[in-house]
């Protein structure tokens, strides 16, 4: 067997719509995390678990059509979420140091 | 040589741009270097260019520059060609001559003003401007150079605008000028109409044979034409704004006010002469113009206390001059008389600001006397370019020149202007002497003390256009014969007669200045005490109260209908148009909370919404 056809077997156990579905589910709980937790380190985990959702609808249409595309895109969110921590987790220390607080709705100064 | 012609335009054009972006980072000196340099650059550019055209002249005199085409519209391609003939070389020679005398004697005169580096920045921009004007081969890079000499002329006489009253003489010279600017530019569109082309000399070559049936036509841009003139000239009508913008610092009056940019309409009639010969009206017209203003400016010149304003209306009358020369055929004069005029009339400005300075920035010439041997150099210049303004014969650049018009006038059979430009010479030689003999002679009636001015930039300006303004600059013959129609000419026995006659006129209006002016003035004071006497001399003061009559024609009218239509119907169609973008505006800008929540479920739902459109459609 060539690589190619154990992935395409290893598809055949886990249709597409069950990795979708998921995905789906994952982003969904990410989403709902952002919207209602006021803990910014809990707004990071719940921003990483939503792109790893992504990462997974790419990973597994990327096996569907039997394209490397998909694992490329993983890569890409990979360091894409390592550059992201490294970001937040540097506002999470300014946002300590300025507020003593992890609180975001401490840092609403905007008005409109 | 004249491969060099653009760094003409192009070393002040540097110049401003260092300056202005520059600004108050740079030190003095640093500025003046700068500023000074680059016109320095010009003239020098300009003085091969004039080395060159002596010894090896182009063919057909004229040397053009193709440096690119500005923009192309179907048939309309202005390009921007530098075109070097008789009458552009002698403008160039002077803008950049005496131009570069005056940047040399500001940078003496602005020391230690906060304002230096500005000051150089808008002076560079309009050596800039005006040597686009005389370059140009196209009307409407004469237009561009005629607009930009407007605006350095604006901001120079502003240039000190913590005073407010300075900032309105510059307003009202923009907007005076602007009113013949106007007449000029519609006199541009209907010579493109016509002839479909901006181009000089093709205008100047289809103009007779497109006109030679529309007489009217060619009589009203004529006319527009002369209204732009007119404007940039401060000619009647549009005079007015030249005495108030003596606001500006004294080496600007010496070099927009009255050497350069003023004579710009004598050269926009001159250039385009074949409009104005194919309209004998329009030509008479400015003949005409010119006679007027030159005796209404010389009479009011007569009793001006200013120091600048007896130079503005004496300017104003000179100008007169050229247009009356213009008007009488006599075209190589009118230039020639432009070119001395800008020598004596720069040495007397500077002249004056080195008085004004001496004195503590006095300018009332009651205020001054018996600068005589405080201010020598001073002294001399004035006595020098005084003489030369009033034409005294054989000695000084003005009497040749003036010679000129007068001949030309006479052999052109103008009898009209002819007298009127002999009894101004006398009105002339009248006011430049009491103005002499009121601020250097006698007792000195100031309380500060005065101090002359010492230095390289101070003395050799003064210098040098004293040398200009004797009889060696009645000798520089501008080679303009060339470019302009031949003047007639007249028997020897009447040039000598004519001589003759100014010179004793001259002499005349000196002797009688010495008899009212010199030493108590007594006949004058009693003259004053007279009511009739007294009245006729306030309405000389206030130039025959053309202010007055604008204030009453258009100003109060126009204030008063701005004052009425305030809240018309269209003002409030227009503001109601801010309702619904007011209501709007506060609408989204409640949405700006602050709370990331908010952004993130409103991007949220916005891109389930898209995406929902997108699938559902």
């Amino acid at each position: 067997m060539t690589t190619t056809e154990i992935a395409t077997t290893a598809v055949a156990t886990v249709p597409l719509e069950h990795a979708l579905i998921l995905s789906g589910i994952l982003f969904s709980l990410g989403l709902l995390g952002i919207l209602v937790r006021r803990n910014i380190l809990f707004v990071l985990m719940s921003i990483e678990v939503m792109m790893n959702a992504a990462a997974v609808a790419f990973v597994a249409s990327g096996s569907r059509w039997g394209q490397a595309d998909g694992q490329v895109m993983f890569i890409l969110i990979l360091t894409l979420a390592a550059a992201e921590a490294s970001v937040g987790l540097a506002l999470v220390l300014q946002l300590y140091r300025r507020f003593q607080t992890l609180d975001t709705d401490a840092a609403s100064e905007m008005k409109g | 040589m004249f491969d060099l012609l653009f760094l003409v335009f192009l070393a002040p054009m540097i110049g401003f741009l260092l300056l202005s972006f520059g600004r108050d980072k740079w030190s003095e000196n640093t500025a003046a270097v700068i500023g000074v340099g680059s016109v320095g650059i010009s003239a020098l550019v300009t003085a091969l260019c004039v080395f060159q055209f002596m010894t090896n002249p182009p063919e057909g005199g004229v040397y053009t520059q193709h440096l690119w085409t500005w923009m192309t519209v179907g048939s309309f391609k202005p390009e921007l060609q530098l075109r070097l003939d008789g009458l552009s070389l002698t403008m160039i020679s002077v803008i950049c001559g005496v131009g570069f005398l005056i940047h040399l004697f500001a940078s003496w005169y602005m020391r230690e003003d906060k304002g230096y580096g500005r000051f150089f920045s808008y002076m560079n921009l309009f050596v800039m401007s005006m040597v686009f004007l005389v370059l140009g081969d196209n009307l409407l890079f004469l237009y561009l150079g005629w607009e930009g000499v407007g605006l350095a002329s604006y901001l120079l006489i502003g240039f000190w605008y913590t005073d407010p009253a300075n900032g309105t003489a510059a307003r009202k010279a923009f907007i005076v000028t602007r009113v013949g600017d106007t007449f000029m530019a519609i006199g541009l569109f209907m010579l493109f109409r016509d002839l479909g082309t901006l181009d000089i000399q093709q205008i100047l070559a289809a103009a007779p044979a497109y006109y030679a049936d529309k007489p009217d036509t060619i009589t009203i841009i004529a006319l527009l034409m002369l209204g732009g003139a007119v404007g940039k000239s401060a000619q009647l009508p549009l005079q007015t704004w030249l005495p108030d913008a003596m606001a500006g610092p004294t080496p600007v009056s010496a070099l927009i006010h009255a050497a350069t940019m003023v004579t710009a309409g004598v050269y926009l009639i001159a250039r385009t002469h074949t409009l104005f010969e194919l309209s004998p009206f329009a030509l008479q017209m400015v003949g005409l113009t010119g006679a007027v203003t030159l005796l209404i400016a010389g009479f009011t010149a007569m009793v001006q206390t200013d120091i600048k304003r007896v130079l503005a209306y004496s300017t104003m009358s000179q100008i007169g001059y050229m247009f009356l020369a213009l008007g009488a055929g006599a075209w190589s004069a009118a230039i020639f008389h432009l070119m001395t005029h800008a020598f004596f009339k720069a040495l007397l400005f500077l002249a004056s600001g080195a008085v004004i300075l001496g004195c503590h920035h006095e300018q009332n010439i009651f205020h001054m006397g018996g600068l005589r041997k405080k201010l020598p150099l001073a002294f001399w210049s004035f006595v020098i370019g005084g003489s030369a303004l009033a034409a005294l014969p054989y000695v000084t650049a003005g009497f040749y020149s003036k010679d000129e018009i007068l001949i030309g006038a006479w052999a052109g059979g103008h009898q009209g202007l002819f007298f009127a430009a002999l009894f101004g010479a006398f009105l002339t030689s009248i006011y430049t002497s009491r103005l002499i003999f009121i601020t250097f002679f006698g007792k000195y009636h100031g309380h500060a003390k005065v101090h002359a001015g010492h230095g390289l930039a101070y003395n050799i300006p003064l210098m040098v256009l004293i040398l200009l303004s004797t009889a060696i600059g009645g000798f520089i013959h501008p080679p303009v014969e060339a470019v302009l129609p031949a003047t007639h000419h007249a028997e020897h026995s009447v040039h000598n007669n004519i001589a003759m006659a100014s010179g004793a006129v001259a002499l005349l209006g000196v002797a009688i200045g010495y008899a009212l002016f010199f030493g108590e003035r007594r006949f004058v004071t009693r003259l004053g005490k007279n009511p009739t006497a007294s009245l006729i001399a306030r309405f000389w003061f206030s130039a025959f109260g053309f202010d007055w009559l604008y204030d009453q024609l258009f100003v109060k009218p126009f204030k008063f209908f701005v004052h009425i239509t305030r809240n018309d119907i269209f003002d409030i169609a227009v503001m109601s148009v801010t309702i619904p973008l007011t209501a709007l505006n506060g609408l989204f800008s409640r949405t700006q909370t602050g709370q990331i929540r908010w952004y993130a479920a409103s991007m949220a739902g916005g891109a389930v919404l898209i995406i929902a459109l997108v699938v559902l459609s």
